[in-house]
């Protein structure tokens, strides 16, 4: 009798922790399916626009440079490295993991950014 | 033509300003490039507008030409025909009476660093009367490769990501590069190693040799908020500080600009493609429009005069004559 009990809240116990892990699956898919944000920035008179940014995780962020003078987005970390983006051409990079993500023109370098993921 | 101009500006040296004036004078030199010439250990740079009007007393021991900032590939509002310009330029330094016996090119030669933009500057060069064209980057030639290119086409032989020295009559030229690994909110850089390098390049040399440097950054603040400096630009300076004759030619910020500090002269070339602001007289040192008619109608006709000012020293209208 003993043993079949045993056995019977050890089965319960992985349940749980099956039914645990498939919630925050489903959990995770649906909030990403709910919110795919999208957000810019503007490349404009040698500034980034805006500045600094706050998103949350799996936001992708799109920089546009509106300048009549080719400028980069480069991630002072080595995080991303956009190529060089001629007059209306588009950087993205979707941002995964917390934290504070400082970039920068690498041509123009006085020109500084800042993205910080939630 | 036949009037020589001087002006003085009364900005002083901290502004590192020049009037209005000054600065549609400055608008003038698009298209154009300069002439030095070194006479009794001193350089002279003259406007290439001016130069059919040189005699051979003019062209002193050396000639040479510095142009820069030709942006092959750049094609918008400020200067839909670079290539136009660029050609202007050198028709300007064909006409010389003495052809120089080099060129100096201070980079930015290409607008993206594309192949093709490299080939039509190349190719137009080959029309100038002098053959020789010593080359320095500026950043818009060594994008998204680190420079690889542009040291496979210009920089042979040369050291680290491009610097190199040479000596023509008795003049040393240092060609330095800073426009590489730019850090964040800085400014350009020469780096440690080139830095040792021109300790030793110039260790040896006697106190009486004149010296000529050049890079495309300005190698002294004329605008930092704007970038427009070098960061370590103090130590290499401080290597020259025995000699008796330095000059410095940069390009970059698309304008003619002199200062005199002790017995270093600095000098920044106009652009062959397009003119920028002054410093600080507009949102950003993006390209300044005028109308087409109105470049080509100023190409390379206006003196511009920087000289020294009374009292702090000025960056001055500049240098014909």
């Amino acid at each position: 009798m003993r043993r079949s009990v045993l056995i019977a809240v050890l089965f319960s116990a992985i349940g749980t922790g099956i039914a645990g892990l498939g919630g925050g699956a489903v959990n995770f898919t649906a909030s990403a399916q709910q919110k795919p944000e999208t957000v810019e920035v503007k490349i404009d008179n040698f500034s980034f626009g805006p500045a600094e940014l706050t998103v949350a995780a799996g936001t992708t962020v799109t920089w546009t440079n509106r300048d009549d003078i080719p400028h980069t987005v480069v991630s002072t970390d080595k995080v991303f490295k956009s190529k060089v983006l001629d007059t209306d051409e588009k950087f993205s990079y979707t941002f995964t993991q917390a934290g504070s993500f400082p970039y920068f023109c690498s041509i123009h370098p006085k020109m500084t950014g800042k993205v910080v993921v939630k | 033509m036949t009037e020589k101009k001087e002006e003085q500006l009364l900005n002083d040296h901290n502004h590192d300003g020049i009037d209005r004036r000054g600065f549609l004078k400055c608008m003038a030199w698009a298209g154009t490039g300069a002439l030095c010439v070194m006479q009794g250990g001193v350089l002279k740079s003259y406007g290439l507008s001016r130069m059919p009007e040189l005699g051979p007393e003019a062209m002193g021991e050396l000639s040479f030409v510095q142009i820069s900032d030709s942006h092959m590939g750049f094609n918008k509002a400020a200067n839909p025909d670079v290539v136009g310009t660029l050609k202007a330029a050198v028709d300007k330094i064909n006409g010389l009476a003495t052809p120089p016996e080099f060129m100096l090119h201070t980079g930015d030669i290409s607008h993206l660093s594309k192949p093709e933009e490299f080939d039509t500057v190349d190719q137009i060069l080959k029309s100038a009367s002098a053959k020789d064209v010593f080359f320095v980057p500026g950043e818009h030639d060594v994008l998204n490769d680190d420079g690889k290119q542009y040291l496979e086409r210009y920089g042979r032989g040369a050291k680290g990501a491009g610097w190199y020295s040479f000596d023509k009559k008795g003049v040393h030229f240092i060609g330095l590069v800073n426009v590489m690994n730019l850090k964040a909110g800085g400014l350009g850089t020469l780096g440690s190693e080139q830095l040792e390098w021109m300790d030793h390049d110039v260790k040896h040399l006697k106190h009486s040799t004149p010296i000529v440097v050049f890079a495309h950054i300005p190698l002294w603040s004329v605008y930092p908020d704007w970038g427009w400096g070098t960061q370590d630009s103090a130590q290499a300076l401080a290597y020259l500080k025995k000699f008796g004759s330095v000059t410095v030619l940069n390009g970059h910020i698309h304008q003619m600009m002199q200062k005199v500090e002790g017995s270093v002269t600095f000098h920044t070339a106009a652009s062959t493609a397009f003119p920028q602001p002054a410093p600080g007289k507009a949102d950003s040192p993006g390209p300044m429009k005028v109308p087409a008619e109105q470049l080509k109608a100023v190409l390379g006709i206006t003196d511009v005069n920087y000289v020294r000012g009374q009292q702090a020293l000025a960056v001055v209208d500049s240098s014909l004559v």
